[in-house]
């Protein structure tokens, strides 16, 4: 900067522009990620969770689920991916929290005031908690492992079951930006993310196969955005039919952020 | 700089609704360039709900606000290069240092990585924050918040600053160090517009004021304007024998000021002294009671409050006023002579 500090100079080009707002964005995300380090209590509790559920269901339920599974299928390697979406369903409602927090200390009024690219705050919000995705869903690979699971299939096909993963984490996170921009104060936040994320959880292959629930549950679970991803991950996890799910899974991702984004962007804007 | 006299801030008719309530009600104001406007009000009178539309958070339902000639909606962008804007509640990142959050948003204006850093010493230097720099935000007092807040609205020396309540909540010593420290920029020539909800705030630090109520702006001058209308301090007398309010107005009567409308209290008489004479007219007061055998339980010299300017301005007080002398034995005719007349002409000169 030529400029002296302080004296801000006006931005130029588009691509100067563009430049900027990538800039924002960074710079956002890296301030949501100083968070989660300087919360260390909240990044325990969201791994913990997740470990706890590994280990309950696998224990708890793995016998008596066991009989119902295929053939030569063991309920930890079943289990594992739907936990691995459970969980970012789970924390996609963090994002909501988040958010709201911020709204509710002015942090966002003033980003609101500055010469910041529009979308930077929501970005920046999103881009962490999927960083914080990457970083959880690993951890949990790590002690499915001790327990256990293993990528039945090669490396590339367990890279892409974790970016399922994630790419569906990062499609309701946009959702709960949304709820989190519209609801008022983090406790609210944090109540609607668990009402609309339990039954879609539960009502889905995450736990046991939608074959055994009953008709009008099943035909629910069996579009359910949750079935299709847990099934496109536990297909390139542990084998089985990959692209059927796979495509519905990206199908409703993109349907996802089609829909949201804008909403939360035209929001944002609108906001006060 | 001193001689400029174009319009840093500009806004006509702002109306600003929430669901039914009306917020603004067709705001009018003005800031010149190198001034400072304090804008006065109670509670929900519409104080932040006029700098959030002036900040480009909030979008008036109808009227025109500019920003150096910039429009608020249309130009939001270009307005928020030009601005500051401290709020109310700190709005700075509490789980970050204090030297993290001025980083931060110095990056956000442009600066250069290294640029930001030695923006960000600079400031906390100035904000006397240079010893609590690397701790996060959240152990930092009220006043060290408030005085990173404002540091965080100066990183790009915005050529006006919004200030939405910059003491309410703070101690004394906080509050003198805010004050000080707003001194110092106004006498740097910063263009400034402060809500507040104290007439002592306001005058201390502005060179015009507008008093707002119910979203609109009832009243517009310097402090000292403002207090003319009430008078320069009030004698405030309390009687032992609330029954005698009737004797006791007849005493008074011969002193040369008028009765103030206010008399919350039974047994009360509240005078509005005109001039510097005040401790004049406690004396006077306090001899006329004591030669009609009246007696007193308090007699004091009170300088005039945010309510006495807005009792005196919104008129509302004078039928509460009103009511009150009519409910009492002897108030008819004091209340006819005294009190009811004058009053009636501020509030409609406010309008």
């Amino acid at each position: 900067m030529s400029t002296q500090a302080g004296v801000v100079a006006p931005p130029a080009s588009l691509a100067r522009r563009f430049v900027k707002a990538v800039e924002d964005c960074l710079i956002v995300t890296g301030r949501n990620l100083r968070h989660f380090v300087r919360q260390p209590q909240l990044l325990i509790f969201s791994t913990i969770q997740p470990i706890m559920f590994v280990l309950l269901f696998a224990f708890v339920f793995g016998g008596a689920i066991g009989s119902s599974l295929p053939p030569g299928v063991e309920y930890v390697d079943f289990l594992l991916p739907g936990i691995f979406i459970q969980a970012a369903a789970f924390r996609s409602t963090q994002t909501a929290v988040g958010l709201a927090e911020d709204l509710d200390r002015g942090v966002i009024d003033r980003f609101r005031a500055m010469p910041i690219a529009r979308p930077a705050v929501l970005i920046g919000r999103t881009a962490a908690d999927l960083l914080r995705n990457v970083f959880v869903t690993l951890l949990m690979t790590a002690v499915g492992y001790i327990i256990g699971f293993r990528f039945r299939t090669g490396v590339l096909d367990a890279a892409a079951a974790i970016c399922v993963v994630l790419a569906f984490g990062f499609a309701l996170s946009w959702i709960f930006t949304y709820v989190g921009l519209r609801v008022r104060g983090a406790e609210a936040a944090q109540s609607a993310g668990f009402v609309a994320i339990f039954p879609l959880v539960f009502a889905s292959s995450v736990f046991v196969p939608v074959s055994t629930m009953p008709a009008g549950l099943e035909q629910f679970a069996s579009v359910s955005p949750v079935t299709v991803s847990v099934d496109a991950a536990r297909a390139l996890s542990i084998g089985g039919e990959v692209a059927e799910p796979l495509l519905q899974s990206m199908a409703w991702v993109l349907a996802i952020l089609l829909i949201f984004v804008p909403l939360c962007v035209r929001r944002y804007r609108r906001m006060g | 700089m001193a001689e400029t006299t174009s319009t840093a801030a500009r806004v006509q008719g702002i109306v600003k609704r929430f669901g039914t309530t009306e917020a603004l009600s067709g705001v009018d104001l003005e800031v010149a360039e190198g001034s400072v406007v304090g804008l006065l009000g109670p509670n929900g009178a519409g104080k932040t709900t006029l700098v959030r539309v002036l900040a480009t958070l909030l979008r008036p339902d109808e009227g025109r606000a500019e920003v150096f000639g910039l429009d608020v909606i249309r130009d939001a962008g270009a307005v928020r290069e030009l601005i500051g804007l401290t709020g109310q509640f700190a709005a700075v990142d509490e789980l970050l240092s204090g030297r993290e959050n001025l980083r931060m948003f110095g990056r956000l204006f442009r600066l250069s990585r290294r640029g930001a850093a030695v923006r960000a010493d600079e400031l906390l230097e100035r904000f006397d924050l240079a010893t609590a720099a690397d701790r996060q935000v959240k152990t930092y007092s009220g006043g060290m918040r408030r005085r990173l807040d404002l540091a965080s609205s100066l990183i790009t020396r915005p050529r006006i600053l919004f200030l939405d309540e910059p003491t309410t909540g703070l101690d004394p010593r906080s509050r003198n160090e805010i004050w000080s420290v707003v001194r110092e920029l106004v006498g740097e020539g910063m263009t400034l517009l402060l809500t507040t909800q104290y007439l002592e705030e306001a005058d201390q630090l502005a060179d015009r004021i507008a008093v707002i109520d119910h979203g609109r702006v009832i009243a517009e001058g310097t402090g000292d304007e403002l207090k003319d209308r009430v008078g320069a301090s009030m004698v405030e007398v309390r009687l032992e024998e609330p029954d005698e309010l009737g004797r006791a107005r007849e005493a008074l009567r011969g002193l040369s000021c008028e009765e103030h409308q206010e008399a919350e209290q039974p047994g009360q008489i509240v005078l509005a002294t005109s001039g510097d004479d005040g401790v004049g007219m406690v004396a006077a007061a306090a001899r006329a009671l004591d030669s009609a055998g009246i007696a007193v339980r308090d007699l004091s010299l009170r300088r005039p409050s945010l309510d006495d300017v807005f009792l005196e301005l919104t008129g509302s007080a004078t039928a509460d006023g009103a009511e009150a002398a009519d409910t009492s034995d002897a108030g008819r005719s004091a209340a006819g002579d005294g009190g009811e007349a004058p009053e009636r002409e501020p509030a409609e000169a406010g309008r």
